[in-house]
């Protein structure tokens, strides 16, 4: 925990609690590191509890939050002389349009229809199916993986997402949409078709 | 009538959003006969559980040892 006082009135320690895990979920994602994810959180909160602005909602201080974590995700990447751009780019262009056309045929039929996944829970508990969930998700383009993580992971509402990525109601419904087909076709042929030992 | 693809993008939505009425019944009715969809259906659900368990897991990597 923090050793800090929170007398706070932005937020009680059960919500920083909340806030602190999405927040270290969002910046490991981005940071791939985990201490340099942690002191990145850590530095949001230090931030955060400094103000003393006060919100209406939960999500509203997520937003918010969130917005101060990508500065010094940025922050992070500028010091370390790497490109990293928190600009999105442009509404509707979807780096991967070509997707669908690999999973579905003309008719929007299937081409390899989905497979009969045995005892996908059992999955959860083998470090072996994390490995690859995590190779699988750094193998989706960049906006997908993002609209995937922001809504799945940090449990964004789509309404979010839009804002977050700067792109439109329909293509962030898109983006979602491929990042789950690929994520799926991904996990299907590394793991649940895989031959393993 | 809808195709497997456009009830694939339906079964997406779903996970975000509550479907209209029209959408339940079309995705409902394409289920009863498309056991592709209905098997993409399961997957799309454990592909959620399995994110919200992402990170935790990987902390629970490491055991107190
Ligand atoms: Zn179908």
């Amino acid at each position: 925990m923090l050793g800090l006082p929170i007398e706070n009135k932005i937020m009680d320690n059960n919500q920083l609690n909340n806030h602190r895990t999405i927040l270290l979920r969002y910046a490991l994602l981005q940071l791939h590191d985990e201490a340099v994810a942690e002191d990145a959180v850590q530095e949001t909160l230090l931030a955060a509890l400094q103000t003393g602005d006060s919100f209406r909602s939960e999500s509203a201080v997520r937003t918010w939050l969130i917005g101060i974590l990508k500065h010094k995700i940025s922050d992070h990447y500028r010091a370390a002389d790497r490109h990293y751009s928190l600009e999105s780019s442009h509404e509707d262009e979807d780096p991967n349009e070509a997707l669908e056309q690999l999973i579905f045929d003309g008719k929007g039929h299937w081409i390899g229809s989905p497979s009969a996944w045995k005892c996908p829970d059992h999955a959860l508990e083998q470090d072996e199916f994390w490995r690859v969930f995590e190779w699988c998700q750094n193998n989706l383009s960049e906006q997908h993986a993002r609209a995937f993580m922001l809504r799945e992971m940090v449990g964004l509402e789509t309404e979010e997402i839009c804002q977050e990525l700067a792109i439109s109601h329909s293509a962030c419904r898109v983006y979602l949409h491929r990042a789950r087909l690929g994520l799926r076709e991904c996990l299907e042929q590394r793991w649940f078709n895989a031959k393993r030992k | 009538m809808k195709t497997c693809k456009d009830i694939s993008s339906l079964l997406s939505d779903s996970m975000d959003r509550p479907l209209t009425k029209r959408e339940r019944w079309a995705v409902r009715l394409h289920l009863l006969i498309c056991r592709h969809c209905s098997r993409f259906q399961k997957h799309l659900h454990f592909l959620h559980k399995a994110a919200e368990r992402y990170y935790p897991t990987e902390n629970d990597k490491h055991p107190p040892s």
